[in-house]
């Protein structure tokens, strides 16, 4: 793996060591180490199936590693927002766009402290950062996907978290509000927060993210965006065998 | 007959008329907000399972102590916690889901309570223990179901914000909510336990089998009027209590037994919401008015 950002690390955020994530002992990443450095942008990309969502989900914690590690450097749980592709959220749900924006308070009120006018102002800004200032106090089951999907931003703002973890952002989202979102995006690169995303678009990719891990189950590349979707490469993540082989033999490759 | 001697009179005029008064007041604070919080964590049928459950352990109170309310309640508190918690384990640590362990779960202990009951009790008291008896409530009765609601109503206050978030966005929760992940899981459990309380003081007012009446059909109902969560528990309350009212009256005057009345009112309630509530009814479905200009 030609990987020249990943091996100049010295001290990354999150440090992969030889990871392998899977289901029932089939592997969905394999063998994957590398690091994500403090206010890096980096874009997850590869095909179906590919593991992407895994590494995520292994990267807040929620799935524990087959083998090898996920290390986080200075980071706790809390420092951590994490966007999933299929948040099981109730969509019909009684409440209202400022009250879900709100929820991004979470570690500031915790269970009992109230939520004074300077919180709320700053959810204001956040739905306006977003492009949704007349919502406040529209139910959630009368938005669009899109719209939602502002609003569920507008909370990651509130998170203020040091690490953001983005899965398939994007999905099902028309062009514009694309466009809004990814200048949230850019604004937190700005802020020197570290954000990853698994992303599809290969031109959104290109000129929005510096750097790129290409999955397909083995990590192809992971680099400068520009070096790292080369042909040759996409070439290779495209020929991963997708179904899993029921009869596969005990993988006996060593940590390098 | 005047309104006075209708609505008013039985209530004057009788003291068990007054205590049934109050303890479907009491019931309603309890299981008006219970209810809401069922129905929008989609667990409608689970306080149905948790009513049956409650059975086992009342029956054996009743054969340990005969018809005491202490006896009855504590062991229906016990049978319909075990069965909880048993059906929440189950579906944590196996693949089971937990609706479908819930229903294993409950058939057993239903099962497991006729059993004893018919063995041991003669069908009077089985009636008795599947019907309730609300217009002979007495003082530790009333006690008891006024104490329910009071922890209800506090315990809710206490955890109203992680369980409306456990509803609406429990990976959220897992997120951020602390205690290890878990903040969510312990809420779902404290709640199970509010959902048994409360049926175990709807149980001895309304019966076994009804008790769930005065929980469900009234949150229900609620849909069709409210479209916030407190105002969804306020309206609950009110339609539970509005539902205890005109049941004792229609037994009273009709000489009907009072568990089934209470929750028929409360059917004929639900019906009414569904036809005529302000908020996605049947009404608003036939006859939604002309559309907005924005």
């Amino acid at each position: 793996m030609a990987s020249t950002t990943a091996d100049a690390l010295a001290n990354p955020l999150i440090r992969l060591t030889d990871l392998t994530l899977g289901y029932r002992r089939h592997p969905a990443v394999h063998h994957l180490s590398g690091g994500f450095r403090e206010g890096s942008l980096t874009a997850v990309v590869g095909p179906n199936g590919a593991g992407k969502s895994t590494l995520l989900k292994a990267i807040v914690g929620a799935l524990r590693p087959l083998d090898g590690r996920v290390t986080l450097h200075g980071l706790t749980a809390a420092d951590i927002a994490y966007l999933p592709q299929q948040a099981g959220i109730e969509r019909d749900f009684p409440i209202d766009v400022l009250d879900t924006v709100l929820l991004g308070h979470w570690r500031r009120v915790g269970l009992f402290r109230s939520i004074g006018p300077a919180l709320t102002r700053q959810a204001g800004e956040a739905l306006a950062a977003v492009g949704l200032s007349g919502f406040k106090r529209r139910p959630i089951a009368a938005l669009s996907a899109g719209q939602f999907q502002r609003v569920l931003f507008a909370r990651l703002l509130l998170q203020d978290a040091r690490l953001i973890l983005l899965d398939e952002p994007f999905t099902a989202i028309d062009a514009r509000t694309t466009a809004d979102l990814l200048e949230v995006v850019r604004r937190w690169h700005g802020e020197r927060r570290t954000v990853v995303a698994v992303l599809h678009d290969l031109e959104q990719v290109r000129s929005h993210f510096p750097e790129t891990l290409l999955l397909a189950r083995e990590p192809v590349a992971w680099d400068r965006t520009a070096d790292a979707l080369a042909p040759a490469n996409l070439a290779r993540a495209r020929a991963m065998a997708e179904s899993w082989d029921d009869k596969a033999a005990l993988c006996r490759r060593s940590a390098p | 007959m005047t309104l006075y001697d209708f609505a008013a009179a039985p209530f004057l005029e009788f003291g068990f008329m007054r205590r049934a008064l109050a303890a479907c007041l009491a019931l309603s604070l309890g299981c008006g907000p219970v209810g809401v919080l069922l129905v929008l964590r989609r667990m409608s049928l689970m306080g149905d399972a948790m009513s049956h459950a409650v059975l086992p352990g009342a029956a054996i109170g009743f054969l340990a102590a005969g018809l005491s309310l202490w006896a009855m309640s504590i062991g229906g508190f016990l049978a319909g916690l075990a069965v909880a918690l048993l059906a929440g384990l189950v579906s944590r640590v196996t693949a089971l889901r937990e609706d479908a362990s819930f229903a294993a779960f409950y058939l057993i202990s239903l099962a497991g309570g006729v059993l004893i009951v018919s063995l041991r009790g003669s069908n009077v008291d089985l009636m008795h223990v599947l019907f309730g008896t609300i217009l002979a409530v007495d003082d530790a009765g009333l006690l008891l179901v006024a104490g329910i609601a009071t922890v209800t109503l506090l315990t809710l206050a206490l955890l109203y914000r992680p369980l409306v978030v456990e509803c609406f966005d429990p990976g959220f929760l897992r997120a951020v909510g602390g205690a290890g992940g878990r903040l969510g899981a312990l809420c779902h459990l404290v709640f199970l336990v509010l959902v048994v309380l409360n049926l175990v003081g709807g149980f001895q007012a309304l019966g076994t089998l009804m008790a769930v009446g005065l929980m469900m059909l009234p949150a229900a109902s609620a849909r069709f009027w409210a479209e916030g969560i407190a105002t969804l528990a306020l309206t609950a309350m009110a339609l539970a209590f509005a539902a205890g009212i005109g049941g004792l009256l229609l037994s009273f005057h009709l000489n009907l037994p009072s568990g089934p009345s209470i929750v028929l009112v409360a059917g004929a309630g639900y019906l009414l919401s569904l036809a005529l509530g302000p908020v996605g009814s049947l009404r608003t479905r036939w006859f939604p008015g002309r559309h907005l200009e924005a």
